[in-house]
């Protein structure tokens, strides 16, 4: 062990949360007071609700430290540091003693996110001491074929992570059997599902596990050149990757003649320029080739004919980070976790209405119960669960009814959601489900290319249909001609982000139908979010009279004498909310 | 190419195993819907309405690129698919200004006639956007109205992959996305070629020729004007379309006889100038291999190209025949030649050409195309054009007598005629050139080898002794590909015939519209070309130089092919241009 | 439409000629290689901090490729400006879970303080301001980055304070160190 470690998370949330203030606060101490104390850099691991975390490792044992501001710093380093005295109150989780965070970890098993938040991602040795590179060595020295290799991927029954399920086996051996001259392996971490940030803390936190998956998958299929399509709203996690592949040529461990083995791969970096269409493979492939990023029809898929029309193997970030374990420990390793049909483990994104928010990695075939209401935490402020939203914009939501369903790909699609990338956000009794749907939707007409009637044309009109709704002028033929149109766009729409733009309106109709109803019906909103169809009310009983909502109403919409009840004019009203949060009485009230 | 075996609706045929589902169902008899999809132009499978059932395919096919397998079973027609071509249309005319009564394209439009088909209800998804007519009419051959558009992008692929200008493509992205130029730019501050094929293959009323009917009526009701009407040899080949009359049926004679009814006072052909240019650019050929003049000489007939050449590839502006087309020479002659003779004034003279072609628009406002002092051609009009002419004078097409031209300008050779396929006017100059440097009759003026539908098609005769190479080509990707074979030294040729469009004149921008499902299945181009054949193997003057019209013009006005006065009537300069 | 794209430019201002030859590094280090119109358009986008239209120009005329293509890749992708930006691009983001968390009140209080819409530029050149789609940092939202800096559990005074201490360091001189 020898010295004492003080780790700092340093990744986009944590920076976000103030996490670089702290570390610089904690490297003037160590500089002003000579402290000898090893000062290191860490990425995210995953406890994000807890940011900005500090780890210190001593002869002791693991301290991390959630919540750690300038002052909290200056704190912990002064007793924990200074006078041997951990501040256990400050400590969410530890290896000596249990915390309440323990809900959040203990039910975790960290495949892809093994590495994250416990090295240093810019230091190549770090990797490499965590048996980085161990995979490839070993496929280099026990000679393991090509073949052998595909058949490890396709027996631990691992399937695509970036929403598609697909045997990523399969997948590579579709493209192996193609002859070809040029063969490509382009890593898609492209992730634009909002809510989503599965794949940037693999990136930023563990680089070179997807750069040895690159090398092992091109050794499968027999390409020497990936690319990794990263969108460029992730700085630091493009920074990480440059550093991490300058790192892998100078360490021969890309380039020319891995171990030895007359392989030779190299990878490339090419950045996304914001459109989330990206993220479906064709049109990445014809993103990277310089054009408009419109999807293609398929056949021909990207397997036999892909980038530059060569066989052309695209994976999701967290699909490879699988990759490296999996030839290590042996595919029957990995298939016994997770369920008949979905191995292994899945990560996901924890946001919304939720105690616990951040990254977590279970088995499949944990129900979503247990991920929201024990890993999770539970719904903040007491409120009352409603739905969980998976798979983004092209998903569906969860209602509390199917809160027991395994997470798992067919279970999920059989109560019309689906895996999704892992986003999982959460929607509690003050979410109104029309206005979710109605968010998403904007997303996808936003997104969406143009270039086929269904989408292009179909979910604006969608979409505007739902705008009437929410603003209350939305009629019951309405919801059976948005119907019928959703099921229109679902079989013909050209590419997968059309044929899901409707899931969130469909699933929000099966599930919450009578939300809806009351939106068409009594031009009313339950949840009290659709602002055309909310009204506040004074209440004549409580009202004292005090006259300080009719001051601070900025329309001028609240009339009444002093000591009398007062009353708002539903003209001028703009349903700002300003009334509300000044009455000291409890006398307006949101209907 | 082996075949295979699909059934379609239960029909069985047999297809060439790399037959797309849609033209298997062809076979079949079934015409499955398409509106983007274009035959070696566009196939994007982006409008959804060829969308059908295909065993061992997930979900839907669509017929358009979806290649058969053998034993493949394909359903075109349920009732679940008949019910979302509906939706695809009323989601297209949702975002479609309806103007069809007033719109050129009113009872031949694409989009029209498949709503038609699917009884669609045109208001089912109105949307809240505001359908004003978006034109852009800075461009002097056409009128594009984006409120029309449905997004096929077949003229953005003709732009930019068979003609090679790009100077159209798809700007913004979802909803907002639309054809314009770059940086939106008007188009007439582009490097747009006028070529017209955007409006050919533009399945609506987006894109439509500029209507210069206008000025025409104007000029036959004005008692001051004499008029002179002059169509071109692709013309007779094209007009019956426009009245229901099969695909290459030559209807020259009804054509003058309309003409006449129209009210030109005088009737020409512009295949006699045709001749006139095979007399000039033949001799200006000898010439330049006699005296190591520059070569390949390059035609000059196709105002698409010559402008094409003048962006793009200013270094053979030298190569160019200094012949004007034949449309400017015969307009040139008419205000010089004809009006000498008949006692008339160029300025009271109004010379009308009907032209297969929208470039013929820019054409006549070139600089050096005025021989008299005024321009030699006043307007050109598009075969399309004519044909609302004859239909808006009440003539009945079908049933007029044949007529023929008039005389002193409108006797012509086969040579002349055929100038409208793909490979004519190097036939037509071979004709002529073989001969004088033979110096006997040939035996056999057919040349067949610079026929035909190939890409870039190449020859080699011997002409006393000189072997000369020739080469043809149509449509700009195939020309940019010789002519930089040319440039790199790769080939070496005398002769080169260049026309801008694809296929030849007859496939040129003015020509009548046809739908996605004739243009699919029938070689316009072929169909078309081989009326002007089969009228030229009809005939007994089949070479230029015999014109005894054109022989006249040379003995009692020109002197001959070359002369000083030849020169400043027939021939033009060109300009080096700046792309944007 | 919450998340909305720069508007194209429509007149040139013709005070500011780009000196192109700060794009030949770019030019060069892609001409000729595959693939290379959205890098050859991001690396100008990073040199103008917009991708002025001498800029496409040079690259079409450097590489050949055509400038309609090039324009309309440069409009189909959100991250490519054709209008010059303000010094600082603040960008809230509107993802789901920042949606959720009222993402919608830090972009109505940021165009109130600093007087400008979606999309504009402040008159002083200092700021404009952008709705994105998603900026992965869910866990802390709402999220808005100005920069390389990201900003989370924001409030919509929170973010303006932030905004105007920006203000403040730009307006200030710049500090001169003297080398010991």
């Amino acid at each position: 062990m020898g010295k004492t470690q003080v780790i700092v998370g340093l990744g986009s949330c944590g920076i976000a949360a103030g996490a670089g203030k702290t570390y610089e606060k904690i490297k003037a101490l160590k500089e002003a007071e000579n402290l000898t104390f090893e000062l290191k850099k860490t990425s995210c691991v995953g406890m994000c609700y807890r940011e900005p975390l500090v780890e210190i490792i001593d002869e002791t044992g693991t301290y991390l430290y959630g919540e750690i501001d300038e002052i909290r710093a200056v704190e912990i380093i002064d007793k924990h540091i200074g006078q041997q005295s951990p501040v256990k109150e400050y400590v969410v989780s530890s290896d000596l003693f249990s915390t309440p965070e323990n809900e959040f970890l203990d039910d975790q098993v960290k495949i892809v996110l093994r590495n994250c938040g416990r090295i240093d991602p810019e230091r190549i040795e770090e990797y490499e001491a965590r048996q980085g590179y161990d995979a490839l060595r070993k496929i280099a020295t026990e000679n393991i074929s090509s073949t052998d290799v595909i058949q490890k991927i396709l027996d631990s029954g691992i399937r695509g992570r970036g929403g598609g399920g697909f045997p990523t086996g399969m997948k590579w051996k579709f493209a192996a059997n193609n002859v070809a001259d040029e063969k490509y392996i382009i890593c898609n971490a492209d992730e634009g599902d909002p809510g989503a940030f599965m794949d940037r803390s693999v990136l930023e936190g563990d680089p070179h596990a997807v750069l040895e998956a690159m090398v092992i998958a091109g050794y499968a299929i027999g390409a020497t050149h990936g690319y990794i399509y990263v969108r460029a709203e992730y700085p630091i996690a493009v920074k990480r990757l440059r550093i991490a592949i300058d790192q892998a040529r100078k360490y021969g461990l890309l380039g020319k003649n891995i171990f030895g083995s007359g392989f030779d791969f190299n990878i490339d970096i090419r950045l996304g320029a914001g459109a989330f269409v990206c993220g479906e493979e064709t049109a990445l492939l014809t993103s990277i080739e310089g054009n408009r990023g419109e999807p293609k029809n398929k056949p021909p898929f990207p397997a036999n004919k892909g980038l530059f029309a060569q066989p052309t193997i695209i994976n999701n970030v967290e699909t490879l980070a699988n990759i490296p374990q999996i030839i290590l420990k042996g595919p029957e390793w990995f298939s016994s976790m997770g369920t008949e049909t979905s191995k292994g483990t899945k990560v996901f994104a924890l946001g919304g209405k939720i105690n616990n928010t951040g990254l977590v990695e279970i088995p499949m075939g944990t129900t979503l119960r247990k991920i929201l209401f024990e890993i999770g935490g539970g719904i903040p402020n007491g409120k009352k669960f409603k739905a969980a939203q998976t798979g983004g914009p092209s998903g569906g939501c969860i209602p509390a009814q199917h809160l027991d369903t395994p997470i798992d790909y067919e279970s999920l699609k059989a109560i019309g959601s689906m895996m999704g990338s892992g986003g999982l956000i959460v929607m509690d009794e003050d979410n109104c489900m029309v206005d979710v749907a109605r968010f998403f939707l904007e997303f996808t007409v936003d997104e969406s290319c143009g270039k086929c009637t269904p989408c292009r044309i179909g979910t604006r009109r969608l979409l505007e249909m739902l705008n009437k709704i929410t603003e209350g002028k939305g009629t019951l033929e309405d919801l059976d001609k948005m119907e019928e149109l959703c099921h229109y766009i679902q079989k013909n729409a050209l590419c997968a982000l059309g044929q899901t733009a409707p899931n969130p309106v469909l699933s929000t109709l099966k599930y919450f139908r009578d939300e809806y109803v009351a939106h068409v019906v009594d031009k009313r909103c339950p949840a009290g979010v659709c602002k055309k169809l909310v009204h506040y009310e004074i209440d004549p009983e409580k009202c004292k009279g005090c006259t300080m909502c009719a001051r601070k109403c900025p329309a001028g919409a609240i009339s009444g004498n002093v000591k009398e009840p007062h009353v708002i004019d539903q003209n001028k009203c703009i349903k700002c909310g300003t009334c509300m949060e000044t009455c000291k009485f409890g006398a307006i009230s949101k209907k | 190419m082996d075949k295979v075996t699909v059934k379609i609706n239960g029909i069985e045929v047999k297809v060439p195993a790399n037959a797309t589902i849609l033209e298997a169902a062809h076979e079949a008899g079934v015409r499955i819907p398409t509106l983007c999809y274009l035959k070696d132009i566009n196939a994007i499978a982006a409008c959804r309405m060829c969308l059908v059932q295909a065993s061992g395919v997930r979900g839907q096919a669509a017929a358009c690129v979806t290649q058969v397998a053998d034993g493949m079973v394909v359903e075109t027609n349920t009732p679940e698919l008949r019910e979302a071509r509906k939706k695809t249309l009323e989601l297209l005319l949702s975002n479609h200004r309806m103007d069809c009564l007033s719109c050129t394209r009113n009872g031949d439009c694409e989009l029209q006639a498949l709503a038609r088909e699917y009884g669609v209800d045109q208001y089912k998804y109105k949307g809240s956007e505001d359908l004003k007519p978006q034109y852009e009419h800075s461009a002097p051959h056409l009128i594009r109205d984006n409120s029309k558009c449905i997004l096929c992008r077949r003229c953005v692929a003709v732009c930019q992959h068979n003609q090679h200008a790009a100077v159209i493509g798809t700007n913004e992205r979802g909803f907002d996305t639309h054809v314009g130029c770059a940086f939106d730019l008007p188009l007439g501050e582009t490097s747009c070629i006028n070529c017209g094929q955007c409006i050919a293959v533009c399945p609506t009323g987006a894109l439509t020729e500029r209507d210069d009917t206008g000025p025409v009526w104007d000029a036959i009701a004005d008692p001051k004007k004499h008029v002179i009407v002059a169509p071109a040899p692709s013309v007779r080949a094209q007009l019956g379309e426009c009245f229901g009359m099969p695909i290459g049926t030559n209807v020259e004679g009804k054509m003058v006889a309309a003409l006449r009814r129209l009210g030109f006072d005088k009737v020409f052909d512009v295949d006699f100038a045709a001749d006139v240019t095979i007399m000039e650019e033949g001799t200006e050929l000898l010439e330049r291999i006699k005296n190591g003049g520059k070569l390949p000489l390059l035609t000059s007939c196709s105002p698409g190209w010559i402008k094409f050449c003048e962006y793009y590839y200013p270094e053979m502006i030298g190569n160019l025949s200094s012949c004007k087309s034949p449309q400017q020479m015969l307009g040139a002659l008419a205000k010089t030649y004809y009006a000498e003779k008949e006692g008339l004034d160029p300025k009271d003279i109004f010379v009308v050409s009907i032209m297969p072609c929208t470039a013929k628009k820019f054409e006549c406002a070139r600089d050096d195309e005025s021989a008299a002092g005024v321009p030699d051609v006043d307007v050109s009009l598009t075969t399309r054009e004519l044909a609302s002419m004859i239909k808006r004078a009440g003539i009945v097409f079908t049933e007029l007598k044949d007529e023929k031209f008039d005389p002193i300008m409108g006797v012509a050779s086969g040579a002349g005629h055929i100038f409208g396929a793909t490979g004519g006017v190097m036939e037509a100059a071979l004709r002529t050139v073989s001969e004088i440097v033979n110096g006997k009759p040939l035996e056999n003026v057919e040349f067949k080898a610079v026929r035909g539908v190939e890409a870039i098609k190449e020859a080699e005769y011997d002409l006393n002794g000189t072997k000369v190479r020739v080469a043809a080509t149509s449509g700009l990707e195939n020309a940019c590909k010789l002519l930089d074979m040319i440039r790199s030294g790769e080939k070496d040729y005398h002769f080169v015939e260049i026309m801008a469009c694809p296929g030849g004149c007859v496939n040129g921008g003015g020509q009548p519209h046809q739908p996605g499902y004739v243009r699919n299945f029938v070689d316009l181009s072929a169909e078309r070309a081989k009326a002007l054949y089969s009228e030229d193997s009809k005939m007994k003057l089949r070479k230029s130089h015999e014109n005894p019209f054109v022989k006249k013009l040379y003995e009692t006005y020109l002197e001959k092919p070359g002369s000083h006065k030849a020169h400043e009537i027939l021939h033009t300069t060109y300009v080096k241009r700046k792309v944007y | 439409m919450r998340i909305a794209r720069i508007q194209n430019q429509k007149n040139d201002s013709t005070d500011n000629i780009p000196d192109l030859e700060l794009l030949m590094p770019v030019i060069n280090k892609y001409k000729g290689r595959k693939g290379n119109l959205i890098p050859l358009l991001q690396g100008a986008q990073h040199i103008y901090g917009y991708i002025p239209r001498e800029a496409f120009e040079k690259i079409s005329e450097e590489t050949g490729l055509q400038l309609s293509d090039m324009y309309g890749v440069a409009t189909f992708y959100s991250q490519f400006r054709l209008k010059p930006v303000g010094k600082n691009i603040i960008k809230v983001c509107h993802g789901t879970a920042c949606h959720v968390q009222n993402a919608n009140s830090i972009t109505d209080a940021i165009q109130d303080a600093l007087n400008i819409k979606d999309t504009e530029t402040t008159d002083d050149g200092l700021f404009t301001l952008e709705s994105v789609a998603c900026l992965g940092c869910c866990s802390l939202a709402p999220v808005m980055m100005i920069g390389d800096n990201t900003y989370g559990k924001l409030t919509g005074k929170e973010a303006v304070r932030i905004i105007k201490d920006i203000r403040i360091k730009e307006s200030q001189p710049a500090e001169v160190t003297i080398e010991k």
